[in-house]
């Protein structure tokens, strides 16, 4: 690893300040992506802004139409929370499936969705549930949040301070884990709120988190796991890789989405 | 039968685990020598390329650089080559084709991770910004990294072996061999890979290199199963120096599963390089080295054979077999393909023709060696896969298949070298089948419905050859070694114990299990026992721990050792007491006089051989012997697999695991257990899991870490009310302990039971391991496809 200048600011404001004054600098939430990646590396950030010691940067708050996350709140506060296992129980399943307990207790959500990983799990959170993506500057819909792969909205001097999250009527997480990373090889997350409307988020699966539109839609008509389970998916624009081909990743999706709706 | 509570048969806790799970023990990387440098290996980015230039100069102006080899260094001071220690002959009579295989390349690298230069600096951070600095200037050349092409490819790895061929080899009868698959009545068939696999040892490979100058002597710390061998090969064939200047230690050492039984280029570099840097080199591999470095496992191409009768009965089976050995020959890469591979190819069945040809050939990849089974698994996964074959396709129940065919009679002659010395393999199966309760497997398979999963059963009866031995056999074979084992006994003064043995723990228990030996033998409590093992400057000479040897082998000498100290201690037993020594008896750790009430404890004993008040003898109590086993000892087992499919994913789970093994007597059944379940979880990750996969089109390793190579976890196994282990015991005729080894069975009898658990499971005749969800998933598809157009 390089060395790099550590900055531990109090407010968004100094570490937005800090970043802006690097030439070459980046963002720390958790580390379970960038220091691995500076270990190998992959990355040599100059300067390295840890966002976790800023003040009220994390906490869960829950009100009758939405729960809302502070950027900074690590995995295992949303896990083990039990305001949003009673509003999302979904949601903190899908934060107690990420990774294992010492990476639950360093990651955070504002960290998992900044770096926006093929096969983070929140994203599909976020898409599933149609959440609204809070930074220092502006609020953004999930739909219009993840661009790409490893590519948000966020611009370089904007960081994620919450994320809100809309309270459906039902919602359920299923992942398939890759064999050996244990990441999300497909997950599917599935919430029907209470207009009826349904949301299916999917990540692993493509380069970025996507919406299964054609199941979406057969599931607005009958909300069924029949009908999610038979909506074939398009393996076109899919991964495909030694562990699973875009075929297997299609098909995947189908039966994860079947098994949602069936345990939403 | 135990003498004592700690004595041969009890489950005792193992005496090293405190130790071990409180951080204390000691590793090669915890070892730190004054004044030690870093070494870094500067890696072949290439499969196969020229080296044409290596530019060093911008590197070696690097802050605390203390020196940078390269292949050149290396042939300048006349560095000998790494050997592969067993000499393989082909068919035609010819010496297998080994190419040179200097410790840091030189001319050309031949494998991603090939050692291209050693940088040496005050820190490992600084040797490897330096090694980032070193110019080199590669030219492509082709490549092959399945062996399966490797002999028609225009690849040439080798200058001694044009068609990348190491040997051609055959074992058996050919021309009866083509006869009985002539006159069968039915013929299976079936092609297999036995699947690449990288070791993946807990504690990654270590050395540290020391030259003294004033006694111009060298101390190696390494992580070795063989320290005694390393000194051997280091001085003889590296000539780095005479054994008498060369000390090997290889302290507590943390896994190995045989890729640590072989001498690496790393390890002779850093005791090279000590003294042209005048400092100890310590080098430390990191996960990703042990990934691109260590010796890998299996990866044989198989097409094998079985011919029966019209009565059911076995007659023939017939391999060919091409199997990697990578880019070099390492240690004993050509023996496992051949001599630990064919010779147990008649399995627990009365065959009477077997041939077995074998092609070995060079590949751009990483050696393959010896890993926890070496050949056996080979070996039982393409017997257990045809018989299970053959026995569906003739209709008949996969067990009574089996049992129709086993060797009844002992001793058996195969037609494969081997003579099994004893064993009742259907009394194995008929624990196995009640332990599983077989008989009500379709009721289980019925409830697996209810809930949309697809349960399958799968049998192997597995035969395994361990202790290799004897050493006058495995010469007449070509192994460059004996395959003895030494132990000393020294009693001291207050009559506590050490024990010196040639065998080496990385995991195995010895500090227990030979403890045991010692209280059962001479009745001293395990906690007054001592085990001294891993340094040749303390143990005479040792050939290490590999094979299952340890017990059968390294526990033999000591039994040997021990019954001489007790012969001695009688001597002097029958001076103190004034007493014949015919008249002295030992027993429970006292010596008493016949028809007397005179007696000494052990103890005792031991001080009057120190203090020599009482003339009459030579004084002191210490013992070695060296042990030449009279022949391979022969465990063998029955394991049951049953998994469920979940027919939308391909996802497997191994829903039940019974396993029944006769390895002899016990010495300690906890662990013993604890090997077969350990053995089982790795041959789990071998059918389930665990794939090498090196890319065709570039010869880069895909497989690099642990995103993507997926190792056994804990929630793989069965749950542990289905996970069901049992023993018979036929004590093996030649070791007075009757032992035979348990180490590596659990890794040779498992992946051929899982394989054909998921075949049942999903109808298919063969399926490739690693059976991930992906390839569980296309079987099912095509099987599917298949059906619908049929």
């Amino acid at each position: 690893m390089e060395n790099f200048n550590y900055h531990r600011p109090a407010t968004v404001a100094a570490a937005v300040a800090a970043l802006k004054k690097s030439k070459d600098g980046k963002f720390l939430a958790g580390g379970h992506t960038l220091i691995p990646t500076m270990k190998q590396g992959l990355a040599a950030p100059k300067d390295v802004v840890d966002l976790t010691a800023i003040k009220g940067f994390s906490g869960i708050k829950v009100s009758k139409t939405a729960v809302t996350i502070k950027a900074g709140t690590t995995h295992q506060e949303v896990a083990t929370s039990k305001e949003i296992k009673k509003a999302i129980p979904a949601l903190a399943e899908m934060a107690g499936k990420i990774g294992g307990v010492h990476v639950r207790h360093r990651g955070t959500i504002g960290g998992s969705i900044a770096n926006n990983d093929p096969a983070a799990d929140y994203p599909s959170a976020c898409m599933g549930l149609g959440a609204t993506i809070e930074t220092n500057k502006r609020k953004i819909e999930a739909d219009k949040f993840f661009t790409g792969m490893f590519e948000t909205a966020l611009k370089k001097d904007e960081v994620i301070t919450a994320v809100h999250f809309p309270i459906p009527k039902k919602a359920s997480h299923q992942k398939f884990p890759n064999p050996a990373s244990r990441y999300a090889m497909v997950g599917v997350f599935l919430s029907q709120n209470a207009k009826g409307q349904v949301r299916v988020g999917v990540t692993g699966a493509a380069p970025c988190v996507f919406r299964a539109k054609d199941i979406e839609a057969a599931l607005a008509k009958e909300f069924s796991a029949k009908a999610a389970a038979g909506t074939k998916v398009a393996a076109k624009g899919l991964l495909s890789d030694m562990h699973a081909s875009a075929d297997y990743r299609a098909h995947l999706i189908s039966v994860l989405a079947g098994r949602a709706v069936a345990a939403a | 039968m135990s003498q004592s509570a700690t004595g041969v048969g009890a489950s005792v806790r193992r005496k090293e685990d405190l130790r071990f799970i409180t951080g204390k023990g000691q590793y090669t990387d915890d070892i730190n020598l004054k004044d030690q440098a870093y070494a870094y290996f500067l890696r072949s980015p290439h499969a196969h390329a020229k080296i044409k230039s290596i530019n060093t100069a911008k590197a070696a102006k690097m802050p605390g650089v203390a020196g940078i080899f390269t292949g050149q260094d290396i042939a300048d001071s006349k560095l000998g080559g790494l050997i592969c220690g067993w000499m393989i002959h082909s068919k035609d009579g010819s010496a297998m084709k080994a190419g040179p295989h200097p410790v840091l390349a030189q001319g050309k690298v031949r494998y991603v991770g090939d050692h291209v230069a050693v940088i040496i600096a005050d820190t490992k951070e600084q040797a490897k910004a330096a090694a980032a600095a070193v110019q080199v200037s590669y030219e492509d050349l082709p490549h092959v990294v399945d062996a399966s092409k490797a002999m028609k490819s225009k690849a040439q790895i080798h200058d001694v072996a044009p068609d990348n061929r190491v040997f051609n080899w055959g074992l058996g009868n050919e021309e009866s061999t083509a006869a009985a698959f002539k006159n069968a009545a039915h013929v299976t068939t079936l092609n297999i890979v036995n699947n690449r696999l990288i070791p993946n040892a807990m504690e990654p490979r270590a050395a540290i290199g020391a030259y003294d100058s004033g006694t111009e002597g060298y101390t190696l710390y390494t992580t070795s199963q063989n320290p005694h061998v390393a000194r051997l090969v280091i001085s003889a064939f590296h000539g780095l120096a005479p054994e008498h200047k060369l000390r090997v230690i290889a302290p507590d050492v943390g896994g190995g599963f045989g890729s640590k039984i072989f001498i690496y280029a790393e390890e002779v570099v850093c005791v090279w390089a000590s003294k042209h840097v005048g400092r100890p080199v310590k080098w430390t591999a990191e996960r990703t080295e042990s990934f691109l470095s260590d010796a890998h496992g299996r990866d044989h191409h198989t097409k094998a054979e079985l011919a029966v009768d019209a009565n059911g009965k076995i007659t023939g089976l017939r391999v060919h077999t091409i199997a990697s050995m990578g880019a070099y020959l390492s240690t004993f890469a050509s023996c496992v393909p051949t001599y630990l591979y064919a010779t147990l190819l008649s399995g627990q069945y009365n065959i009477p023709n077997v041939y077995a040809e074998v092609d070995a050939v060079y590949t751009n990849t990483s050696p393959v060696d010896a890993y926890r089974g070496a050949g056996r698994p080979e070996a039982t996964y393409v017997v257990e896969r045809l018989v299970e074959t053959a026995a569906r396709e003739l209709k008949l129940d996969p067990a009574e298949f089996r049992r129709k065919n086993f060797v009844t009679q002992f001793p058996h002659q195969t037609p494969v070298i081997m003579t099994y010395d004893a064993g009742d393999y259907g009394a194995a199966l008929d624990k196995a089948l009640q332990i599983n309760d077989y008989k009500n497997f379709a009721a289980r398979k019925a409830e697996s419905a209810k809930h949309g999963k697809l349960r399958g059963i799968g049998f192997s009866a597995y035969i395994e050859a361990c202790g290799i031995a004897p050493s006058a056999a495995v010469g007449s074979l070509g192994a460059g070694v004996g395959l003895w084992e030494s132990a000393e006994v020294r009693v001291n003064p207050v009559g506590s114990v050490e024990i010196l043995t040639g065998s080496h723990s990385h995991g195995q228990g010895h500090e227990t299990t030979f403890a045991q030996l010692v209280s059962e033998k001479l009745g001293v409590d395990i906690n007054n026992v001592s085990i001294v093992h891993g340094d040749t400057d303390k143990v005479q000479f040792g050939m290490g721990t590999y094979g299952s040897r340890s017990g059968a082998v390294g526990m033999h000498a000591l039994s040997k050792a021990l019954d001489r100290v007790e012969a001695k201690a009688k001597k002097v037993a029958a001076h103190c007491m004034e007493a014949s020594e015919n008249d002295i008896e030992f027993k429970n750790g006292t010596f008493t006089v016949k028809g007397t009430d005179k007696k000494m404890a052990f103890g005792e004993v031991a001080l009057q051989a120190y203090i020599a008040h009482k003339p009459g003898f030579e004084p002191g109590l210490k013992e070695s012997a060296f042990h030449d086993p009279a022949n391979f000892v022969f465990p063998a087992g029955v394991h049951i697999c049953e998994v469920e499919v979940d027919p939308e994913t391909g996802h497997t789970e191994v829903a039940a695991y019974t396993c029944v093994d006769d390895f002899g007597n016990l010495i300690n059944p906890m662990i013993v257990e604890g090997q077969v379940q350990g053995g089982i979880a790795q041959g789990i990750g071998q059918a389930l899991l665990e794939g090498c996969s090196y890319d065709d089109d570039s010869g880069q390793l895909l497989t690099g870490s642990y995103m993507d190579y997926a190792m056994p976890r804990a929630r793989n196994m069965p749950a542990v009310e289905n996970f069901k282990l049992g023993f018979t015991c036929t004590p093996c005729p030649t070791n007075p302990m009757g032992m035979k080894g348990c180490g590596e069975a659990g890794a040779i009898g498992s992946p051929p039971a899982v394989i054909n658990a998921i075949t049942n499971a999903i109808g298919v005749r063969e399926i490739a391991m690693p059976a991930t969800p992906l390839t569980v998933w296309q079987a099912m598809q095509a099987s599917g496809a298949k059906k619908a157009a049929e």
